[in-house]
């Protein structure tokens, strides 16, 4: 980046600082580049916009009773992220040491099916949960004779139950990774220094995974705050739960919606802005090998370790994908039984469709913020990338929300009615919808392939005589490509069984396999929702591959 | 193999120990014994029945090629790896054998690791006092002073490892693993991690250190020179086990196996015969007495003679003609026998050290030797050169291969 000398008073000091900000002298960076990744950054935070104009219109000693009676809504989901975020670091930190650093028997195994319920939509664990253990469930009917009681799943229990089921891989892996860094030979240099296992653990291990331990943590709690499929079908009014159930009501309904949304927004912006601060400052190790080997041998209790693993994937994989393939069958079976739509593969379609949309507009989308910001080290380029971290932070219900207020009351007020039906619940607004929650995705994939590019390759070719926009083309893009469609693909699948923005923004006749799930389980037909189920659960599989390898590789 | 007498020689670091060769018998005051230790990783045996006494004070060293074991030993003795058969005995206590197995952490044992492994969440200060029993205690704070002063580090128990240089990480290592006063102290590679103007520093540092402290202290090394310059005993092992354990100086001056002569320092061997007066080596015919320990029984034997570079000179041949150089008198050697300087070689490398030359030597019927020469004695590669023997002392000897 260019010096400069002068002070910057007159207009040419001013057009250097604004040049410097946008950070146009960089290798690679161009006027058109920068504009066009201001747009999209300006486009992605549009909805945030939206929103609080919204809130704006809401009369303040309205706004202030509906808040002060939002009490309970806040309380609920605080504890449920606090339960759900304690038992997830309770089971997933011995799961990952029991994994890493033991010679628990068939590690390797274990480490992957830990890893796997993440596969499983939380919602479609609720869905399988409930169904089986839930009033009339299938277990819950075949147990009752034998006078075992099961307890309520409905609430904070069955809901926190079901959550943390689903979402500990997330602090597995964390820990996970940090523990397969972490030099072992430290702990060797404990045990010559006279110090046991459990209290090396304490003082050398535990202080050196810490930051990975509450990254994971965060994950988790972000995951519970903003997940609105799982307490729905539990029943237990958080914000999401309420903020659906609003904006489908009449009267106050909106203005509720709104107010609620805030405020979930900042809870999480909380939870984000924590999380930015332990991902940097880590105390690693200097010259630290990394090792898999086992450290401690577990003995005698080396076989009844397996229990843990055991117990935990019956609940989370065992338990689940029975019930799914019981309903499954049973349905084939007793056809008769089953009321409500018929599934259609046709819904598969749909979903396949709406996905590579998807996944094509974030691509496109992508690639230009990705690539001004791992070129350009400006402050601009930073806050272009910052901006469509927007859709990570964004629950789906408080982004649907703000998109439904754009078209039907934004789009009313500057273009009339028409234009505004015409926006509302369609396919475009829908895609729109799906860049900005998993933009970050793609970005993130991208970027770090931009940065992975020697520029010492960039300068070759411009030596070789190419201008700037044949090297993006000859060189750039190729190279950052397989990268570029990592992340595509990750968009594709996540798109597929993303479950609130699409309830919320689908155009009316448009069924995709996951509204069509969840109409049929409001229904209580389990039988019609278990194939679909089935399909989300591979579909999700796919696109969690890049993590479970990301996992095994560190 | 060879059969002469062991030396009796006494290494200048010798001094607080006695010097004898023999290993296996159990010294009254060892501290660490090894008998028949064996250990093996997925059928290989790493190590393959080690004998072993450490006497009380002394600093010894493994020394060896990388894969010889030396490491893998060391390990077994902390009790990071344990032994498929044999016993390791710590202060008269067994730690592992006969059925027990000490953990490391109940041995007596310290270790000062080779990437020193401190623990960089920790200051240094605390990494010090780890091992004590109360580390809070104005004890354990008082101890950790007297080890940072000892070490030279007095006044950086705040700072963090990750700021402090490769010399001052191994000043904190060695201070961490003597706070807990352990019967034996073990020091892998120690020196390997830092640079080699560095190296030399701490090595003699770390043997003041070790001296002051009083401790026990089995090393552990790839590099001759360190094992000789600090050790009072040197083990050196290859393929495993041990093959010659004495004082560095005995070591070097009477290597009892070709692998001990070559492995240290830049050896040759020379073939040669033994006759009634004289042995005639393919470099010229000296006086028998130059070899170690050859009576009339040898007579007629075909040998090797061990010559290190600084045992022979080479001067210019002129043509094919043989030495004319005034230089090229035949010398009187030690035991005053004289010899003919007259095989012919020719010069096909050279090494600069800067004080002097090592010339490499492809002698015509075989063998390359090495000569050391002062740097202003400048031959060219290419140059056909006769080399004659200079040594002062006896010289060992192998039967011929």
């Amino acid at each position: 980046m260019g010096a400069v000398g002068e002070p910057a008073t007159d207009s040419a000091g001013v057009r250097q600082r604004l040049r410097r900000f946008l950070g146009l002298d960089d290798d690679g960076v161009s006027t058109p580049l920068v504009l066009l990744s201001g747009a999209i950054a300006a486009a992605v935070l549009s909805p945030l916009v939206w929103l609080l104009l919204r809130a704006s219109e809401v009369p303040t000693d309205e706004a202030l009773s509906l808040i002060g009676s939002s009490g309970d809504v806040f309380a609920n989901s605080l504890a449920l992220v606090a339960v759900v975020t304690t038992a997830s670091v309770l089971l997933g930190v011995p799961l990952a040491v029991l994994t890493v650093q033991t010679d628990l028997p068939f590690r390797r195994f274990w480490t992957v099916v830990i890893a796997l319920p993440l596969v499983i939509p939380s919602y479609v664990g609720a869905f399988a949960y409930i169904s089986a253990f839930g009033p009339d469930g299938a277990l819950a009917d075949a147990l009752a004779p034998f006078g075992v009681q099961i307890p309520e799943v409905y609430g904070l229990g069955g809901t926190a139950l079901v959550l943390t089921l689903f979402v500990y891989p997330y602090v597995f892996l964390t820990t996970r990774a940090a523990l397969l860094s972490f030099d072992e030979t430290q702990l060797e240099a404990a045990r010559t220094l006279n110090v046991g296992y459990l209290s090396a653990f304490r003082r050398v291990i535990l202080p050196q995974i810490l930051p990975a331990v509450t990254a994971g943590g965060l994950l988790v709690a972000l995951y519970a705050l903003s997940d609105f499929g799982t307490p729905s079908i539990m029943q237990y009014d958080v914000f999401t739960r309420m903020i659906y159930v609003e904006l489908n009501s009449f009267g106050d309904g909106r203005n509720n919606a709104t107010l609620l949304s805030l405020q979930l927004l900042t809870v999480t912006a909380v939870v984000v802005a924590l999380e930015s601060r332990i991902g940097s400052g880590e105390d690693s190790g200097y010259g630290a090998a990394s090792s898999s080997t086992a450290m401690i041998s577990l003995g005698r209790l080396r076989w009844p370790a397996m229990l843990l693993p055991v117990l935990v994937s019956t609940f989370t994989l065992a338990l689940p994908v029975g019930i799914l393939a019981m309903w499954f069958v049973r349905a084939e079976a007793l056809a008769y039984e089953v009321g409500g739509r018929a599934f259609e593969w046709g819904f598969a379609l749909n979903s396949v469709y709406v996905a590579a949309l998807a996944a094509a507009a974030t691509l496109t989308l992508a690639i230009p913020v990705a690539y001004y910001s791992g070129r350009s080290r400006a402050r601009f380029a930073w806050l272009a990338e910052r901006a469509t971290y927007l859709g990570y932070a964004m629950p789906g219900v408080v982004l649907a929300l703000a998109l439904v207020f754009f078209s039907s009351n934004q789009l009313a007020e500057w273009f009339g009615p028409g234009v505004a039906r015409a926006v509302y619940q369609s396919l475009p607004l829908l895609v729109f919808a799906y860049v900005v929650r998993f933009l970050p995705q793609a970005v993130g994939a991208s970027r770090s392939s931009v940065l992975g590019v020697d520029p010492a390759l960039l300068g070759a070719a411009r030596v070789l005589g190419e201008p700037p926009r044949r090297v993006f083309r000859r060189v750039t893009l190729p190279l950052i490509a397989p990268g570029v469609f990592a992340g595509a693909a990750l968009v594709f699948l996540t798109t597929m069984k993303e479950l609130d923005t699409t309830l919320i923004l689908h155009p009316t006749g448009f069924t995709t396999l996951v509204t069509y799930i969840w109409r049929v389980q409001e229904g209580g037909y389990y039988g019609r929702a278990a194939l679909p189920a089935l399909v989300l659960v591979v579909v999700s599989g796919l696109s969690m591959i890049p993590l479970l390898v990301q996992g095994r590789d560190k | 193999m060879s059969n002469q007498p062991t030396s009796t020689t006494d290494g200048p670091r010798a001094k607080r120990a006695a010097d004898r060769t023999d290993s296996t018998v159990a010294d009254a005051d060892a501290v660490l014994e090894l008998s028949n230790v064996v250990k093996e990783f997925a059928g290989e045996r790493a190590v393959d029945g080690v004998d072993l006494a450490v006497r009380e004070g002394e600093l010894l060293t493994l020394l060896g090629p990388s894969g010889c074991g030396k490491t893998t030993t060391l390990r077994t003795i902390a009790g990071l790896e344990s032994p498929t058969e044999g016993t390791v005995r710590v202060a008269d206590e067994t730690v592992a054998g006969d059925g027990r197995e000490i953990p490391p952490e109940e041995r007596d044992v310290g270790m000062v690791f080779q990437e020193f492994a401190l623990f960089p969440h920790l200051s240094v200060a605390e990494n010090v006092a780890f091992g004590l029993d109360d580390p809070d205690s104005e004890a354990a704070d008082r101890r950790v002073a007297n080890l940072l002063d000892l070490v030279g580090l007095d006044g950086y128990g705040d700072r963090s490892p990750t700021e402090l240089s490769g010399g001052q990480r191994q000043r904190v290592a060695l201070a961490r693993s003597l706070a807990p006063e352990p019967d034996v102290l073990l020091l892998d590679e120690p020196f390997s991690n830092l640079d080699v103007a560095l190296r030399v520093e701490m090595r003699e540092e770390v043997a003041r250190i070790l001296n002051e402290a009083g401790v026990t202290a089995v090393s552990v090394t790839h590099d001759q020179e360190e094992a000789l310059s600090i050790s009072d005993r040197v083990a050196v092992m290859s393929d495993g086990q041990i093959e010659q354990v004495g004082s560095p100086a005995s070591l070097f001056e009477h290597p009892e196996s070709r692998f001990v002569a070559s492995f240290l320092g830049q050896a040759s061997f020379v073939p040669g015969k033994i006759t009634e007066s004289s042995v005639d080596t393919t470099i010229g015919s000296y006086g028998r007495d130059l070899l170690e320990g050859v009576t009339d029984e040898y007579v007629g034997a075909e040998v090797d003679v061990l010559v290190r570079p600084d045992d022979l000179r080479l001067s210019p041949a002129d043509g094919e003609a043989g030495p004319i150089s005034a230089e090229t008198q035949p010398v009187t050697t030690a035991d005053g026998g004289t010899s003919v300087a007259s095989a012919d070689g020719e010069v096909v490398q050279r090494q600069y050290t800067g004080p002097s030359f090592v010339y490499h030597v492809q002698l015509d019927d075989g063998p390359v030797v090495r000569c050391l020469h002062n740097h202003a004695e400048e031959v060219e590669i290419g140059e056909r050169v006769s080399v004659r023997l200079v040594a002062d002392h006896t010289l060992a000897w192998y039967p011929a291969a």
